[in-house]
């Protein structure tokens, strides 16, 4: 009989204790979050009833920050200290930035991503979104009325590396714990396919304010498999008010803007377009900054010819997805509409044309993603033991080495199932070379300076070896978030060279560890008392993880000896948790992690043998 | 990544043969996922999520190599010791090597007079010829006294004609952007 031998009183696993996890949409233009309650996923509102928080962040005159509506009403007052769309610029260089014309910022071009200056300061991307994302934990603490153990966030289906890697930074800048990074289509899926029953090929067409998604999932008895996915990381809603705006400025002649009538009209051309989606015609006046009035006239039939152009660009991602599937239109039981933007009735024409059948349009498409990541964080959270629900998920851009002359040598192609790991071999083009640089990029060109670069790294120490004869294997591993870590080694000398990818376009670790502890701007036993804490939550978490897995694995897959040596560290890590030493307590999950690899190996052996009762499986060697 | 005493095959529990139940190996596959994805490890120690991680990923490559009729033919014949060499054995047939220039000029010309129509023609063309090669590693890797070495060789036609395939892909990629 397996019995709680370790655990103190108050101390002890409690495994049916609820934990309170949320999903969080960051989108471009709302954000949202939401949770599982009552076994129901729902939005969380803020104290006036609110259920989108508008990304928008203001840098006030005073230090405060505005997240939201309150920065949004100001957004033409005071438009270069107003960030709005800033996940348009996640993990972006300066010259991805097409149109910045007419973006009313002072960009900075900082090596890795595009900064931008505001009157608190010269501001990253991942700064301004964990704004954000700190808006919406704090929403979510109070509403449920405790710290959350973890969050699942949703990008982009279609977002790099570096994008992903970017919207992981500012999560932790929120102080949020992140269970998963989850693609918003595959999280729309989720709610919508549990919601419905549904089984078979779903398209989930998911056009937001900047990102455009498209994915084809098999949905079969809880599993979602992702089966191709495509998109374009750069259109979206935002690009339908561009168009409108940049008809006001040919209409009415008007001159370069200022900043602040750009913002004026940018929104005004946001309303214009959400006026559009229900009306035929809307009139257009607006008064310039210099007294100056515009008095436009634009019907629905004219904005569906200005923008035709954005919605054939969406259908283009769609076929290439649709052909990687290796499907026709036939093969689709039924197409989801995702994005405040599928709203224009153009757009959802458009898709019926193309599908042969209307969309599903039942759920809100504003808040079905943030729906579907909370279900998953719950899952996640280890809130559900119904293991019922199984998310496979695709990587969306192929991974790839430069080789000579400037080539992409693929090694993980797009679409692949992740985690996928994939090796490839390398030589030495020199006689005695020594070194390698390894330069990693994502796309799906074949030159290297058509493609992102994520990172280069080099492998020193190659012994001197004839040209060709040194055989150096380069391993790619991407994990169930998307991101990839990379490792070389020479295969006859057995040197290595391991980084997981924190690229070129992204914020370093000590960065970030700046930034985090700028942001708490307290004393320094207030980050040592932050840092004990942390460590005694993580301690708390192992334990617990490793008395459950005892009480159901411990008799069958360990000998008393193996047992009490696990105890051993177990009583170890408690006694130190109740002290204040936090590296202590770190060393002390470390033995602890590494007391039970045997343990953990036979656990997952004996669930794959569970999984295929009755056939006989050999252990895996890894 | 595996020892010799587990194959692809042997992880979904399948015999190891060209002719495989395919909904069987779908079906085994979500089975095992259930059981080692990252996702039911969420709150597990790092150990069991590394674990975890590993399986997954070896789950993938497998499901990956037997899902994809010319992978899970060279793999089969990788087991018997009989490798395909596609890099450096590119001796074919004259007819099959006639046949693929045809198709390449045709794909040159479609892409040329950005022809689009042509080129969906040419790649069910080429899908058709794909799934007779299918049929004929199955004569050949099946039965009692499998031809290995025929096999290879449709193998090695196998693997033409998936890069004429990812040509045409591409061409209609850059017709449409």
């Amino acid at each position: 009989m397996a019995l709680l031998q370790i655990a103190e009183p108050g101390m002890s696993a409690a495994p049916h204790q609820h934990r309170l996890a949320v999903g969080i949409d960051l989108g471009t233009t709302n954000s949202l979050v939401a949770t599982v309650r009552s076994g129901m996923s729902t939005v969380l509102h803020d104290e006036k009833g609110h259920a989108l928080l508008p990304s928008v962040v203001r840098y006030l005159t005073d230090g405060a920050i505005d997240v939201g509506y309150a920065a949004q009403a100001q957004q033409s007052r005071d438009p270069q200290n107003t960030i709005v769309s800033v996940k348009r610029f996640m993990g972006r260089g300066l010259n991805d930035l097409a149109d910045q014309a007419h973006i009313p910022y002072r960009f900075i071009d900082a090596p890795g991503m595009v900064q931008i200056e505001t009157r608190a300061g010269i501001k990253s991307p991942v700064e301004v979104s964990a704004e954000i994302l700190k808006a919406l934990r704090l929403r979510a603490e109070k509403a449920l009325g405790g710290e959350l153990t973890g969050a699942v966030i949703t990008v982009p289906a279609y977002f790099d590396d570096a994008q992903r890697q970017a919207t992981k930074d500012a999560a932790r800048l929120a102080g949020l714990t992140v269970l998963r990074l989850l693609n918003e289509p595959t999280a729309a899926a989720v709610a919508y396919g549990l919601d419905n029953g549904s089984e078979g090929v779903y398209i989930i067409y998911d056009l937001g304010g900047g990102t455009f998604d498209v994915s084809i999932l098999r949905l079969s008895k809880g599993v979602f498999e992702v089966l191709s996915t495509n998109g374009d990381s750069a259109l979206g809603g935002d690009d339908f008010d561009r168009r409108i705006f940049c008809w006001i400025l040919e209409q009415a002649k008007l001159p370069p803007l200022n900043a602040e009538d750009t913002r004026l009209l940018l929104t005004k051309a946001r309303e214009v377009k959400e006026w559009l989606t229900e009306h035929h015609e809307v009139q257009i006046t607006s008064v310039l900054s210099n007294g100056d009035v515009i008095n436009l006239h634009l019907t629905a039939e004219e904005f569906v010819d200005l923008t035709s152009h954005l919605v054939a660009k969406t259908l283009n991602p769609t076929r290439k997805a649709m052909r990687d599937a290796g499907l026709t239109v036939e093969d689709i039981k039924g197409v989801v509409m995702v994005g405040g933007a599928t709203r224009m009735p153009h757009i959802r024409q458009a898709v019926a044309e193309y599908f042969g059948q209307e969309p599903l349009t039942n759920l809100d498409p504003d808040k079905v993603v943030a729906l579907g990541a909370a279900i998953q964080a719950n899952v996640l959270a280890g809130n559900r033991s119904d293991d019922d629900l199984l998310l496979l998920d695709v990587i969306p851009l192929s991974l790839g080495l430069e080789t000579m002359g400037g080539l992409v040598e693929k090694v993980i192609p797009r679409n692949s199932t992740l985690p996928v790991a994939r090796a490839q071999d390398f030589t030495t083009f020199k006689d005695g070379q020594t070194a390698m640089s390894i330069h990693v990029v994502q796309g799906e060109r074949e030159l290297v300076s058509d493609c992102r670069s994520l990172a280069r790294f080099e492998l020193r120490g190659i012994p001197p070896m004839a040209a060709g004869a040194a055989r150096i294997r380069v391993t790619f591993q991407v994990d169930a978030d998307g991101l990839l870590s990379v490792n070389a080694r020479e295969q006859t000398s057995g040197v290595e060279s391991h980084i997981v990818v924190k690229p070129s376009y992204g914020l370093s670790e000590d960065t970030i560890t700046t930034m985090l502890q700028s942001s708490f701007a307290s004393a320094e036993s207030d980050k040592q008392a932050r840092a004990l804490r942390e460590a005694q939550v993580d301690a708390q978490r192992l334990l617990e993880a490793i008395n459950a897995a005892l009480q159901q694995d411990g008799d069958a897959l360990l000998s008393p000896a193996e047992r009490a040596a696990i105890e051993q560290e177990m009583q170890a890590l408690q006694t130190l948790i109740a002290q204040d030493d936090s590296h202590a307590i770190t060393r002390a999950v470390d033995a602890l992690n590494h007391a039970t690899e045997t343990f953990a190996a036979r656990r997952m052996d004996a669930s794959v043998k569970q999984a295929f009762a009755g056939q006989n499986l050999n252990s895996l060697e890894i | 990544m595996q020892d010799s005493s587990t194959n692809h095959f042997s992880l979904f529990g399948l015999p190891a043969t060209f002719a495989i139940d395919t909904a069987l190996l779908d079906q085994r596959y979500r089975q095992l996922q259930s059981e080692v994805h990252p996702d039911k490890f969420a709150a597990a120690s790092s150990t069991e999520k590394l674990r975890s991680m590993q399986w997954a990923t070896s789950a993938n490559e497998a499901y990956r190599t037997l899902k994809n009729p010319a992978a899970r033919a060279r793999y089969l014949l990788e087991l018997q010791g009989v490798h395909t060499d596609e890099e450096s054995n590119t001796a074919m047939p004259a007819d099959f090597l006639m046949q693929q220039m045809e198709w390449r000029e045709a794909i040159e010309e479609a892409r040329d007079a950005k022809d689009l129509p042509a080129l969906d023609k040419l790649l069910n063309e080429i899908q058709s010829t794909a799934k007779e090669l299918q049929q004929a590693l199955e004569r050949q890797l099946g039965g009692t006294s499998p031809e290995l070495s025929a096999a290879a060789g449709s193998v090695r036609k196998l693997s033409f004609i998936d890069k004429l395939r990812e040509d045409i892909l591409q061409s209609m990629e850059k017709l449409e952007a």
